[in-house]
């Protein structure tokens, strides 16, 4: 078993629990240990930019410094949004000297940080370094049938400097789908924003984009929306229960993390705990798939 | 547009606290043509953009860098390579730096909310 370091983040421990028990299990089966840091914090969620304020920055820097502590130049992420923040800030760590010396100066009881470790997205670990074969290889159950909408989100593509795929044409959740046994769908809102972090203090534009995205999905003929962000899965799950509250012809398509879905194809259907999603995931996968339901 | 009394501070501010130069910004729209949220917004965000430029104060009543998301959809499609997202950054703190909260968590339903949630938006709305 290979050990590679692993930041979970805040949400991966509560509200996105099944994200995480379902990459443990996939990874396993793939001969990878997610090993999860010893010791970590809060990334902030959003990188800051503002260009004066480094205080904003130290979260997700400090979060390195555990990883290059623990021997690790390679750190990998779930969240899209934890990826996101952590590469962005070692970016500005890496590009720009006169703050990474302010910064490296506030924080005095670390050692000094300049940049050394790598982060990467378990999208790349999937397509870059394992490979996509390996992926197929661990299939029992092909997703035969199942039509399933990759849901990009921001953060995983944008900035480019900083995205891990094309941010107008993205690829990767296709790709995944595709090694899964199963057919992605093309539709027109999956690198649209879910209205992210407005779901706190403007509850009404975010159903707006949640009715338009998963209205948009259903319309391409998905059965169901893959996300590897936390905060988006709360939009479009949790709000489209909301949103139907509102508008009772709204067609609910369920919205699931890619791992989840990996964790079907690959015959561990029990990790997923979907009777906690808002839009019930089970009866079009069982419908779908010879091993949506949990056992 | 009155611009006697325009006030550059409001555009020095703003370029330092994005560290953007917003001169560069030629008013193509394209920011604007590809925001998911425009509907949710008093000014396009180019509009925006320009009054800056200006030094329209009035600018700093308008809702749209609150209802940005941050999603950097302008920021890809920029030509100019500018950070508009920054600049709507630079406009919040310009604010929240004078202690004008947008939300306040004591007013919120919190209860069912996740922590990605909260701690995104706080970090975007309070100072």
């Amino acid at each position: 078993m290979r050990d590679i370091a692993y930041y979970p983040g805040c949400s991966l421990k509560e509200a996105a629990k099944s994200f995480e028990d379902s990459a443990l299990k996939v990874s396993e089966e793939m001969g990878v240990n997610l090993k999860e840091l010893s010791r970590w914090n809060c990334c902030g969620t959003v990188y800051s930019l503002t260009d004066d304020n480094l205080m904003k920055q130290l979260g997700p820097i400090r979060n390195l410094i555990r990883a290059r502590d623990e021997g690790s130049d390679e750190l990998y992420t779930l969240c899209s949004m934890c990826d996101n923040t952590l590469k962005r800030a070692n970016s500005l760590v890496r590009g720009e000297e006169d703050k990474r010396d302010k910064i490296n100066n506030f924080m005095d009881q670390e050692n000094d940080y300049e940049g050394s470790v790598e982060v990467h997205h378990y999208l790349e670990l999937l397509r870059d370094d394992l490979g996509w074969g390996e992926v197929r290889d661990r299939v029992v159950n092909p997703l035969e049938g199942l039509n399933v909408a990759p849901y990009y989100g921001c953060m995983l593509t944008r900035p480019k400097e900083i995205g891990l795929d094309d941010p107008h044409d993205p690829t990767v959740f296709d790709e995944l789908v595709e090694s899964l046994g199963g057919t992605p769908v093309d539709f027109p809102y999956e690198t649209e924003c879910c209205g992210s972090y407005n779901t706190v203090d403007n509850e009404e534009m975010v159903l707006n984009k949640t009715q338009t995205i998963t209205a948009g999905a259903k319309k391409s003929g998905a059965d169901v929306i893959i996300t590897a962000c936390p905060l988006c899965h709360f939009n479009l799950d949790s709000r489209q229960s909301d949103l139907l509250e509102v508008a009772p012809n709204h067609k609910p398509v369920p919205v699931i993390y890619f791992t989840q879905l990996m964790a079907i194809a690959f015959g561990y259907p029990e990790v997923n705990k979907f009777a906690e999603h808002a839009i019930d995931p089970r009866e079009v996968l069982e419908l779908k798939t010879k091993a949506g339901s949990e056992r | 547009m009155d611009l006697t009394n325009s006030d550059r501070d409001l555009t020095a501010e703003v370029e330092e606290l994005s560290g953007e130069n917003i001169f560069s910004c030629y008013q193509c729209g394209k920011c604007s043509a590809g925001c998911p949220f425009t509907e949710e917004m008093d000014q396009l965000p180019n509009q925006v953009l320009r009054k800056v430029q200006m030094g329209d104060g009035s600018v700093l009543d308008s809702n749209t860098p609150w209802t940005c998301a941050s999603c950097l959809s302008c920021e890809v499609d920029c030509p100019k390579g500018n950070d508009v997202p920054a600049i709507m950054e630079a406009m919040r703190e310009i604010s929240l730096r004078k202690n004008l909260d947008r939300v306040d968590l004591n007013e919120l339903e919190t209860k069912d909310l996740p922590e990605i949630a909260l701690v995104s938006n706080l970090r975007k709305k309070t100072g």
